[in-house]
């Protein structure tokens, strides 16, 4: 058999879903096929001219209630790389100060020619609800606590392109920080239990309220193709022989609910630091959503270590969101029908 | 519904080496070509004419393997995403003399789409296009440098074309269109 394309023989998996508003709903086999896909979109970004003409003429929208640069930014490139036309909307400069519901400016965005809708609010569920108005397709962009779809499979991508073999099965991945306000660490339980990881949450108790029912929830093998995971306060058991170590923003906004007593004293508790790191193994990678509080969660030299793959991770975000514009825009009139979820 | 066999192997045998003949001559010898099949069933066609001016020639060309997916234009006409089978040009297309190679000529639309994504990746000196089959039905003004056979067809026929690489077998056949029965790949058109 010759080498050429050996994924042919695969079983086409091909992909139905008409929104992507978290990672819940993608199978494993989707999952492969939103790797797949990335693959070829970094091929795309090494060459010369780092555009294709895949969606020519296609109207994205991104439609951003929370302050973000790197999510919009990378939205935005991802769509112009495939030639799609981008209208960017900034809450601040619109019709949003002046009081306009989320379905009122959704469904004048659809009448503006909006095809593709990718949108961040601050409100969990919001996309269900714009996708629920919306007559093209919904891309979440972050909302809330909820879910941040994007971030959890350019993150998934990173881990299998920088672990040896690609594969997560059995790997440890540990995740510190502010678990219970991250739609970030929400929609990477999702991916990582499903490929097989040894996930463990790590913050103070404050910031993981809720997260152990959700782990002995799923300790039984609940969830069909999700494994369990551990929740701990421990950032020793944490990091111990780690292959991933992820560091989530502590938001200075905790402090005011008195969720922490100072950022100084999370530092000192759980900021991952070079000797902190030093636990997990020699050769583990460490990973920032962005953006970061260097001298809070991550130390500044651990950031830019020889072991980060933060930029990557940023890198890896254009090739991941090109993957899912593209799978969504192509997304057949059959999957039309489908519900928001 | 029974296949036609309209080419045996050894004829698609024998029409490789005529068109790897033909490309030699064309270009007065070797120098500056360049063979890139299209995916997936012109890669190995590819293939075969570099082995064969490589017999004749004593000299072997780079052959390399475009993917055109995300150059179609029917991306919301098509039932499935047509799975990605990757691109590798593994040489300078700048100032070479580039022959596209795919296994059947159709409507156009696939070597203009060939053709755009292959202008991203260089400037080739020129472009030239070999195929196994020519059935007719162009709906661009392309035409082949190359031809192994020309096949009269209707639009209801489907031209299969088979490779021992995929396939198992060598062998061309046509059949009547069956409605969305058959979804055996891209070989069928």
């Amino acid at each position: 058999m010759t080498a050429v394309a050996p994924a042919a023989h695969a079983p086409a998996v091909g992909w139905h879903h008409r929104h992507l508003i978290d990672v819940d709903v993608v199978t494993w086999p989707e999952i492969e096929l939103i790797m797949r896909t990335t693959d070829e979109m970094k091929g795309i970004l090494a060459r010369p001219i780092r555009k294709v003409p895949a969606l020519n003429g296609r109207r994205v929208t991104t439609l951003f209630y929370e302050a973000s640069t790197r999510t919009r930014v990378s939205f935005e490139t991802a769509a112009r790389n495939l030639s799609a036309d981008v209208v960017s909307i900034s809450t601040a400069t619109s019709s949003v100060t002046k009081g306009e519901s989320l379905v009122d400016t959704v469904r004048t965005l659809e009448a503006l020619g909006a095809e593709i809708l990718v949108m961040r609010h601050a409100v969990s569920g919001a996309p269900y609800l714009a996708a629920e108005v919306f007559g093209g397709h919904v891309l979440n962009g972050g909302d809330g606590w909820h879910a941040h779809p994007t971030q959890a499979l350019l993150d998934l991508y990173t881990m299998r392109e920088n672990l040896p073999g690609g594969d997560l099965r059995g790997r440890k991945v540990a995740i510190v920080g502010d678990i219970l306000h991250s739609r970030v660490a929400r929609s990477n339980i999702w991916t990582l239990t499903a490929a097989g990881a040894d996930l463990w949450l790590c913050g103070p108790a404050t910031l993981l309220r809720g997260m152990d029912r959700w782990a002995a929830a799923w300790s039984g093998g609940a969830i069909p193709g999700h494994g369990r995971f551990n929740v701990t306060s421990d950032i020793d058991a944490a990091l111990r022989d780690a292959d991933v170590v992820m560091g989530l923003r502590i938001q200075r906004e905790r402090m005011q609910g008195g969720l922490l007593p100072s950022l100084r004293e999370y530092a000192a508790r759980f900021q991952l630091n070079a000797e902190r790191v030093s636990l997990a193994k020699p050769d583990a990678i460490v990973m920032h959503p962005g953006p970061m509080n260097e001298g809070v969660e991550i130390a500044p030299d651990v950031a830019i270590s020889g072991r980060s793959v933060i930029t990557d991770q940023v890198a890896n975000g254009v090739a991941v969101r090109m993957a899912l514009l593209y799978l969504l825009a192509g997304a057949h009139e059959a999957a039309r029908g489908e519900a928001a979820r | 519904m029974t296949d036609r066999q309209i080419m045996t192997g050894d004829e698609i045998r024998r029409a490789i080496v005529r068109i790897s003949h033909e490309i030699v001559e064309k270009q007065a010898g070797t120098k500056g070509l360049a063979l890139v099949g299209i995916q997936r069933r012109g890669v190995p066609l590819a293939r075969r004419i570099a082995d064969a001016i490589e017999e004749h020639e004593g000299m072997r060309l780079p052959v390399g393997a475009l993917d055109i997916t995300f150059y179609r234009d029917d991306l919301s006409l098509v039932a499935e995403q047509p799975m990605v089978k990757g691109t590798d040009l593994p040489f300078d297309l700048n100032g070479a003399t580039v022959v596209l190679v795919d296994d059947v000529l159709y409507t156009g639309r696939t070597i203009r789409c060939a053709m755009d994504a292959l202008i991203d990746f260089g400037r080739p000196r020129a472009i030239r296009l070999a195929v196994l089959i020519d059935r007719g039905h162009r709906e661009l003004p392309i035409r082949a440098d190359h031809v192994g056979k020309n096949v009269p067809t209707s639009r209801e026929e489907i031209v299969h074309v088979h490779v021992a690489e995929f396939d198992e077998v060598d062998e061309v056949s046509i059949a009547r269109q069956l409605p969305a029965s058959d979804a055996s790949g891209a070989g069928d058109r």
